[in-house]
């Protein structure tokens, strides 16, 4: 199963707590805290759209979170990122500003040669950030994702994406025909040995269209884009130390999802292969391989930025290469995000997240 | 030959210690109050800078409502949706038992790094910040203070000042009843939008911007001004004592000059060795000053802090920082004071013919053609201050009025001694009299000076103690009017509160409650406070604009009183509605005094303010009871509720307390004052020790023509005290004139509020005593000196050049 | 005899010790007499006036006026001395600078108690103050600042005047007229005069030279 989750809820609760870098060396230790008034995912829930495309203030975390890679006219390609994530102070929502809900957005844009970042943070029960349903909407400031979907469609089948920061801003169209997928089993998520899970689906199916502005320019663009959606209550394993998350846009028109959680010992790998047609299928966590091929320095840390990921089973055997080795997160918790390529038995597009490092 | 040179002017000193001692004791002295006044200052306006840095955000840009209307949270979300990166803020006073907290309320999310007074670090910090108990981020003696007194956590932080609290704004608009309101809205510095727009973004708002001064520093003006102003007199007077001791030194040394002169050493150079030895004297001096200023300050500090803390609610700490750039200025000041007290005596070297006579100048007259002028300009003083004292306005012209009413009283006292010696003089029958007023007139001259120094400092010490002892005795009657009530108690909570009422209910005690809030009325943070329809305020409050009937228009609910300083700040008047927040509106129908309150206030009814603040605190209550019952009363408080000492209080105990507070007030301006005293006494003893030197010639024909020397000295502490009572005595109306400046137009602009003056002859006495006694001191040696003078030194007089 | 001194003996302790500056004086004066005192620099003729005059006290020796030794007077029996029976005209700073011209003139005189307004008025007449009066000393030129203090001596008409160097820092010609003016005054006044002068020629013109040699009456 899963993924992301862990990396998100670390980031998550670090960039709260205005941490900074070295803390994560002491292990996640407290940094999921309990679950204590928080609901717990449970298998066997099952996805209820458009509910579930809204959020779920009984769960401490949850996060909207996009991924882009982008290309213009010219050939030039970049790699963008909108996410809105959740993390709540006790359960439920209440009114003004006594709501516990806490919002944070992260914003990028990556070249071959910059990566633009920029954040967000605002507090719920006041209008300044949240997720609506029918019709979706999530926003934080001025940054938004709509829903522009027709009547019989899934609300987030159609999203227009907005975001700005300093030197950079941008508004894209995602477009897909194809519903949303539950990750793990039917949408529940386990990220440990001992237990932890979440619960989990995605869209990776966007076709994209849009304009960016870098550099004060203009830019129009088309490119794939992928939605992860998540929300859970629990910790992580007290061992784990941090993660390498990759999602793959294959040429085939396939997917595949894979991350591992490191620890001390071998790490707990989770991979789903998911077909052009958006049957979803996950991979036996024994016949994933990652493997780090090369680290660059980045931010004062080695950072490996080219991967061989193995799929026997798939005959997938594949090295990525990030697109700026530099795409380093310099929000209040730090970790690396970007776009990536990749050849070998397939080639195609993703994007590649790296935390603990 | 330059060394040689000016070993030869040292030598003077080695045989003249007293002379050398007056010199640095006389710019040490200046440089000392002077330093020590702006180590005040500068500690006070660096305690408002950081104040203002940690709690109001100062540095930033800040949008503030119009007057007239709330920030609410729909428009800080608006500019925020907009992509502007502001955050808010609520604050105001808030009470926790008896201790009176500035609350902060912040939003961390969104405040600035800029704007963050205090590091929340870690998940765990936010959390319990912006959890559901909230948490008070305060000092570690506001900590001790409040310690038992609120059920939310404290952290400390050494960051944030006494007597302010941060808290989540959530919490800040829960205690404070904000009810979604705003206060202001802090402006982070950097912005993806251009700032220029943003007052269109926002034209509900005022936009402020960082460089202006702090409310408070705005508000201490006056005070530092104040300080200041004694400061410079000291500084001014300190320098009668070194110009006239350098004159001294080089008058003796004349002779000196002229041998340097001949024997080859260049004009030219004599002036620079001159300098040089003045620039020495002036640095080691002014070190001592500077180093005395420093001890000063640090004594004084604590009284500064208290007085400000009470009359203005600024926060100073009471410890002083070494400031390099003030210790810089006070060696300035001490260079620059040496070089003005020296300039003339060295233009006069300058002048000096090599081969000139070293004659004394036998007696430097008061020319006519400087009396009249002096005349001339110190009426034009006068007339200018009357006129801006009837025409002006504001605190600077206020003090104008001071300054041109103080100099132009000092300059007109030498002509009017100079003409009242002449009366005295053209009347007196014996020639020893005779001798007497006219010799009395050719030292005015050489003590003239001086005399104005002492003119200034007894009437400043007769106009401020006047200032206070009215105010002292204004604001004492104010507490018997105000503090009617014979015990003052406080519930830790609503439910002790709601006990307490019921207890008290049937045990023939009148309970008056105390309850207040702040809201933004006319743009202002105000108190309200609520009274009860009872005769306590019917008979005691003190109002100074309305009469008995705004009681029944305030127990109905539609009026209100307001406190003096409200008042004079010129936007309330009687009859005029104001809007109370939340567009309760009540008419203004009188004005009561307020003393020691930096803020504005509101009286309404109790009831109402209830009715429309339900969620006030309903802690503090004044009770009347028969003054026998209520030690008793207190007692069973104290035992059925376990209330602490400091939450049941007698009025006896309030009044003291107050009274405490008040005295603690005026002990810097009382210091200050007796230490300008001093350094007009040490300035009068130097000119006197000046003078004794240049005497002989004056006295020596008398003794050879039969007068004894004893006789001789007593004529002269004779009239070294008859110039100090002279001087005293013109000293009173000035000092009556300079009280009435500062009770009838320094307060009303410093503080809002105007005072009756009480004259206190008393006191007069008692200074008068002090100068007297002064006065014998300053003459002492200079007498003691010529009592005890060799005949020979007499005799050498008529036959030798001195 | 008016002023008898026998015996007297005065010394000035210095840092190289006591200097004996009168070596034993003997002297006789009869009253209305004039007498000039002369002797180099340091011969001690200032010093023999001022213990004459009641300034500064003798070592030993008696300086008997009108039978009384005051040699051996207190301070105060001095100043009274002082007052009624001696008149002093010294080198320079004679005039009390502030008091005019007619004030100092009549300032000893009202301190004796005697005052003789039409004395005082032929005074100023023949010394040609009259149109000084109201100057004060500084306005006033070398002689006419002794002029003054002339005045002023005679004007209190005591028994003895004491004068030393009184033209000292005046040019020959007004030296000459002062001292003329003095003795024809004096003689007017019914005083004695003692003068000290280093001048033979000013010597002179008076009744009788005494010459003073290292502290003793000597030539």
């Amino acid at each position: 199963m899963n993924d992301s989750w862990s990396k998100r809820a670390l980031a998550l609760l670090l960039l709260i707590a205005a941490l900074p870098v070295v803390v994560l060396a002491q292990g996640f230790a407290g940094l999921g805290s309990d679950a204590e008034g928080f609901s717990v995912p449970r298998r066997g829930t099952l996805m209820a759209f458009p509910a579930d495309h809204g959020p779920h203030p009984d769960f401490r975390i949850e996060w909207w979170y996009v991924t882009a890679n982008l290309e213009a006219e010219d050939g030039r390609v970049f790699g963008v990122q909108w996410t809105l994530f959740r993390s709540a102070l006790a359960p439920g929502n209440a009114e003004g500003w006594r709501d516990p809900q806490i919002w944070i957005g992260h914003a990028a844009l990556t070249t071959p040669d910059h990566h633009y970042v920029a954040e967000r943070l605002g507090r719920g029960g006041i209008g300044q950030a949240g997720v609506e349903t029918t019709p979706f909407r999530a926003w934080i400031d001025h940054w938004e994702m709509k829903s522009n979907s027709l009547p019989d469609e899934d609300e987030l089948a159609r999203l227009d994406l907005f975001a700005a920061g300093d030197a950079f801003s941008y508004q894209l169209t995602l477009e897909t025909s194809t519903p949303p997928v539950p990750q793990g089993d039917r949408g529940y998520s386990v990220k440990s040995e001992a237990g932890q899970a979440s619960h989990y689906y995605s869209q990776p199916f966007y076709q994209i269209k849009g304009a960016l502005v870098v550099g004060g320019k203009p830019v129009a663009i088309t490119g794939k884009g992928w939605l992860d959606r998540e929300w859970s209550s629990q910790p992580l394993a007290a061992d784990q130390e941090g993660w390498d998350w990759f999602s793959l846009h294959l040429d085939s028109g396939d997917k595949l999802m894979a991350f591992r959680l490191r620890d001390a010992a071998g790490g707990f790998i989770s991979a789903n292969w998911i077909k052009a047609d958006g049957e979803t299928e996950m991979i036996d966590t024994e016949s994933v391989s990652l493997e780090p091929l090369r680290t660059a320095k980045v931010n004062g840390r080695p950072v490996p930025v080219e991967w061989r990921i193995q799929v026997p089973a798939k005959r997938v055997d594949i090295t990525t290469h990030a697109l700026n080795d530099q795409s380093w997160m310099g929000t209040s918790t730090p970790y690396w995000e970007g776009p990536i390529r990749f050849g070998g038995s397939h080639s195609g597009v993703g994007y590649l997240e790296m935390t603990g490092y | 030959m330059k060394r040689v040179a000016l070993w030869a002017l040292l030598s003077h000193w080695r045989h003249r210690p007293l002379q050398f001692l007056t010199l640095l004791l006389g710019i040490s002295l200046a440089t000392a109050l002077w330093s020590g006044v702006q180590a005040i200052n500068a500690e006070a306006r660096a305690s408002y800078a950081r104040a203002a840095s940690v709690l109001e955000q100062g540095d930033l840009i800040q949008l503030l409502p119009q007057p007239g209307r709330q920030i609410t949270v729909a428009d800080y979300v608006s500019l925020r949706r907009a992509g502007w990166v502001v955050s808010p803020v609520i604050e105001g006073g808030y009470r926790f038992g008896e201790a009176r907290i500035r609350l902060i309320g912040i939003d961390p999310l969104s405040m600035p790094r800029e704007g963050r007074a205090f590091e929340i670090s870690g998940g765990n910090d936010i959390s319990s910040f912006m959890g559901a108990e909230g948490e008070l981020v305060v000092s570690a003696a506001t900590a001790a203070k409040l310690d038992g007194k609120t059920d939310i956590p404290l952290k400390i932080a050494a960051e944030v000042p006494n007597d302010a609290a941060f808290t989540d704004i959530a919490v800040a608009d829960r205690l404070l009843q904000r009810n979604g309101s705003i206060d202001r809205i802090v402006v982070a510095p950097s912005q993806q939008l251009d700032v220029s727009d943003l007052q269109e973004a926002a034209p509900w708002a005022v936009l402020r911007s960082p460089s202006e001064k702090p409310d408070v520093a705005q508000l201490t003006d006056s005070f530092h001004l104040n300080l200041t102003a004694f400061g410079f007199l000291a500084f001014v007077v300190g320098l009668f004592i070194v110009y006239s001791t350098i004159g001294l030194s080089f008058e003796q040394r004349r002779s000196t000059f002229r041998t340097l002169r001949s024997l080859g050493v260049s004009l030219q150079s004599l002036i620079v060795l001159l300098m040089l030895e003045l620039a020495v004297f002036g640095l080691v001096a002014g070190l001592l000053g500077v180093t005395i200023g420093y001890l000063l300050a640090s004594t004084l500090l604590p009284g500064v802090a208290a007085t400000l803390q009470g009359l203005y609610g600024a926060s100073v700490s009471g410890s002083l920082a070494l400031r390099p750039e003030w210790w810089g200025a006070g060696l300035a000041m001490a260079l620059a004071g040496t070089a003005c007290a020296s300039a003339q005596n060295l233009w006069q070297v300058k002048q000096l013919p090599i081969l000139s006579a070293a004659q004394p100048r036998a007696w430097a007259g008061l020319s006519a053609r400087v009396l009249r002028a002096q005349v001339v300009c110190g009426l034009l003083l006068l007339v200018l201050s009357a006129v801006l004292a009837f025409a002006g306005t504001g605190l600077v012209v206020g003090f104008a009025v001071l300054g041109a009413l103080l100099l132009g009283a000092a300059l007109l006292l030498p002509p009017l001694m100079s003409g009242f010696l002449k009366l005295a003089e053209s009347c007196a029958g014996g020639a020893v009299t005779q001798w007497f007023w006219a010799d009395t007139r050719v030292q005015l001259p050489g003590l003239s000076l001086a005399l104005m120094a002492l003119l200034l400092a007894l009437s400043a010490n007769i106009g401020v103690g006047t200032m206070v002892s009215s105010f002292r005795l204004t604001f004492i009657g104010w507490l018997d009017q105000r503090l009617a009530a014979e015990l003052y108690v406080t519930a830790r909570d609503e439910d002790e509160a709601a006990r307490l009422r019921q207890w008290l209910d049937g045990r023939h005690v009148t309970v008056l409650p105390i309850w207040s809030t702040e809201g933004q009325v006319l743009g202002r943070q105000v108190e309200i406070y609520g009274v009860a329809d009872d005769a306590t305020y019917r008979d005691h409050w003190p109002l100074i604009r309305g009469n008995q009937d705004v009681w029944d228009a305030i127990a109905s609910g539609n009026s209100a009183l307001v406190n003096e300083q409200f008042w004079r700040q010129g936007e309330v008047d009687i009859g005029q509605e104001l809007e109370l927040p939340g567009g309760w509106k009540v008419k203004v129908v009188g004005v009561y005094s307020d003393y020691g309150n930096p803020n504005g206030q509101v009286i309404v009814d109790v009831t109402a303010l209830a009715q429309h603040y339900p969620d006030i605190p309903k802690l503090r209550y004044g009770l009347r009871a028969a003054p026998a019952v209520a030690a008793d009363l207190q007692r069973q408080l104290m035992d059925e509720f376990g209330l602490p000492d400091g939450n049941v209080l007698d009025q006896a105990s309030v009044k003291q307390r107050s009274r405490e507070v008040f005295d603690q007030t005026f002990t810097v301006t009382g210091a200050l004052n007796v230490l300008t005293l001093a350094v007009a006494g040490f300035a009068m003893f130097a000119s006197l020790l000046t003078l004794s030197g240049r005497r002989l010639p004056q006295l020596a024909p008398v003794w050879a023509m039969g007068m004894r020397r004893r006789d001789l000295a007593l004529l002269e502490v004779v009239r070294t005290l008859l110039l100090w009572s002279a001087t005293f005595v013109a000293a009173i109306p000035l000092g009556l004139v300079l009280a009435w400046v500062l009770l009838s137009i320094i307060n009303v602009e410093a503080f809002g509020w105007k005072l009756p003056m009480h004259v206190f002859p008393l006191d007069w006495l008692w200074l008068g005593l002090v100068a007297l006694g002064a006065a014998l001191l300053s003459v002492l040696l200079p007498v003691k000196r010529l009592a005890t003078v060799h005949p020979a030194d007499l005799l050498r007089i008529f036959a030798n050049e001195r | 005899m008016l002023l008898t001194i026998s015996g007297l003996t005065k010394s000035y302790s210095t840092a190289e010790g006591p200097i004996a500056v009168l070596k034993g004086i003997d002297l006789q004066l009869q009253a209305g007499e004039t007498v000039a005192l002369t002797g180099e620099s340091g011969s001690g003729k200032s010093t023999l006036l001022h213990l004459v005059g009641g300034l500064d006290q003798p070592d030993a020796g008696r300086i008997i006026v009108n039978d009384r030794d005051i040699a051996t007077l207190a301070d105060a029996e001095r100043a009274l001395y002082r007052r009624h029976e001696v008149g002093l005209v010294f080198q320079q700073f004679n005039l009390i600078p502030s008091l005019d011209v007619a004030a100092n003139i009549a300032f000893h005189a009202r301190l004796a108690g005697r005052q003789e307004p039409e004395w005082e008025r032929q005074l100023v007449e023949k010394l040609g103050l009259t149109a000084l009066l109201n100057r004060y000393p500084e306005q006033l030129s070398g002689g006419q600042q002794q002029r003054v203090a002339i005045a002023r001596s005679l004007a209190v008409r005591p028994p003895l005047i004491l004068a030393d160097e009184p033209t000292g820092n005046l040019d020959e010609a007004t030296g000459d007229a002062v001292l003329d003016l003095m003795l024809s005054l004096s003689g007017e006044a019914g005083s004695a005069l003692l003068l000290v002068t280093h001048s033979m020629r000013l010597a002179g013109k008076l009744d009788r030279q005494i010459m003073l040699r290292a502290g003793r009456i000597g030539g």
